[in-house]
């Protein structure tokens, strides 16, 4: 698989950092033990499109949002971390 | 009813058969019959793990394994040569010794093996490699290796003959609830009622429990296995490489079946990545330089259902009469027979046998988990 880094152009998945599901908010420190359970441990886990963070270690070293097809790994979108949830 | 027919759908519907008395018992299989894990992975049986809730299960699994050619009147293959985790430093000598001694205590065999020992098994390892050097291992001799498919055909008969169904090419698409309580499924082959349905669909697992509302603490990952060509009797018994992701054991047709780590990010493609390939090899090269001089004959991939904390879930779920089966990560063939022991019991009884009481559903929210590497919530690092 080759990622588009919007940085540094399309680039062997080896130089990436997975770290799974995008867009998981951080729940208040005083919210409800079930909405730290839902951050920290549920996730949707499709079979399809998954919004996901990549770190571009070996390069730019910068975090990316990546939008990709599990089931065929087609990347739809890849983009900078930076002010996206 | 049970969805998925593996390895453990299987077992489950045998076990609830023979041990229960109950066979009024489905299993619904959207392919056939062993076209998922069961039939993917490198057999490795093994009961070799630190924690308690972990290990006693999977030694009544590997109790179950001694005794299964007689109970199912079929050749599973079972062949207890011994799995060996090799060491490589000091550090790794002190865990090992730990979960040596922490599995001992659970009444299973351990024997903690310096270099010299090793040598005598396996003289052609690289015991002088500079960066890699092996001090020893961790021996379960009890472990060893059976045959997948043949697990899966002798569960399958002896289920079959108690009279369970076995309906294969019938996909689940929808699970029917009223008042939270199950009612039955939707499948490509129409609506089926049942008063209870027990999921064991490994690497698909939160899709299926999706139709039930439910969100679980699982991604599904990619694990690549290998197989090369045959050659005469070479390695007896299994070994895993302390220093990187590589294992390996030789089948009863002669080719060496070895496999690594899971490609590390989110998949339902049921083949892997280059990367991954390239890691296996070098960490085979690493303890086996003559392996560079076989061909490989075969490379596939299976879908492994990681949890967050590595370890599985056999446990009732919100829903009444809805169970799951479920969380295997790259380790669930070892555990066919005890995970469909277990989870016939629950379902059966309506709660946990004590095998499977710390493999809980609400382990995750109330903080108990079994975290045998102690790395967290990170199912890629399990
Ligand atoms: C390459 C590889 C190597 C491995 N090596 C080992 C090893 O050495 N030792 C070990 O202990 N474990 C190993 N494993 C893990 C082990 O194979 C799995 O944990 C175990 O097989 C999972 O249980 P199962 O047999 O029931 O799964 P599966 O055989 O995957 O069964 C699940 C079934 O559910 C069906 N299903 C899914 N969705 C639906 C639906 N909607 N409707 C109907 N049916 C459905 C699937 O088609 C599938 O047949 C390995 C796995 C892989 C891929
Ligand atoms: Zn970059």
């Amino acid at each position: 698989m080759r990622i588009p880094c919007p940085h540094c152009g399309e680039r062997g998945s080896e130089e990436f950092l997975y770290l799974g599901a995008a867009g998981l908010l951080r729940p208040a420190a005083a919210a409800p033990a079930a909405a730290w359970d839902a951050y920290v441990h549920l996730r949707d886990n499709p079979a399809g499109m998954l919004r996901e963070h990549w770190q571009h270690l070996h390069g730019c070293r910068r975090w990316l949002v990546v939008t990709r097809d599990t089931r065929t790994h087609a990347i739809a979108q890849s983009v900078d971390a930076a002010g996206l949830a | 009813m049970i969805v998925g027919g593996g390895g453990h759908g299987l077992a489950t519907a045998y076990y609830l058969a023979r041990e229960h008395g109950i066979n009024r018992v489905a299993v619904l299989e959207k392919g056939w019959i062993g076209s998922g894990n069961a039939g993917r992975n490198t057999t490795i049986i093994r009961s070799n793990y630190l924690l308690p809730g972990n290990e006693q299960f999977y030694e009544h699994s590997l109790r179950l394994w001694k005794g299964l050619e007689q109970d199912l009147n079929y050749n599973t293959m079972v062949s207890q040569r011994g799995v060996l985790n090799l060491l490589h430093s000091d550090a790794q000598r002190d865990a090992f010794a730990r979960r040596g001694n922490a599995m001992r205590l659970h009444g299973a065999d351990a024997e903690l093996l310096d270099a010299d020992a090793v040598r005598a098994r396996h003289p052609y390892f690289d015991f002088t490699s500079a960066r890699f050097p092996i001090k020893g291992g961790l021996l379960q001799r009890r472990g060893g290796t059976a045959r997948h498919d043949a697990v899966v055909w002798g569960y399958a008969r002896g289920a079959d003959r108690r009279g369970v169904d076995i309906v294969q090419n019938c996909e689940v698409t929808g699970i029917r609830i009223a008042d939270g309580t199950v009612q039955g499924v939707e499948t490509t082959r129409g609506y089926i009622a049942a008063a209870k349905v027990g999921l064991a669909c490994a690497g698909n697992s939160s899709r299926v429990a999706a139709m039930a509302g439910l969100r679980l603490p699982i991604e599904s990952h990619v694990l690549q296995a290998f197989v090369s060509e045959g050659v005469k009797p070479l390695i007896d018994g299994v070994v895993t490489f302390g220093a990187g992701y590589f294992y390996i054991s030789q089948s009863d047709k002669g080719g060496l079946v070895f496999g690594g780590d899971i490609d590390g990010y989110n998949s339902y493609a049921q083949r892997g990545s280059m990367p991954t390939v390239d890691d296996v090899m070098e960490g085979g090269m690493a303890l086996l330089p003559m392996l560079g001089r076989l061909r490989l004959l075969r490379q596939w991939g299976g879908i492994m259902d990681m949890s967050m904390d590595g370890s599985p879930i056999i446990d009732r779920t919100p829903v009444a009469g809805l169970y799951l089966n479920a969380g295997w990560c790259y380790g669930g063939f070892k555990a066919t027979p005890a995970s469909g022991w277990c989870f016939a019991y629950t379902m059966a009884r309506d709660e946990p046998h004590p095998s499977n009481a710390a493999f809980r559903l609400d382990r995750f929210a109330s903080g108990a988990v079994l975290d045998e590497k102690g790395v967290g919530a990170t199912p890629n690092l399990h």
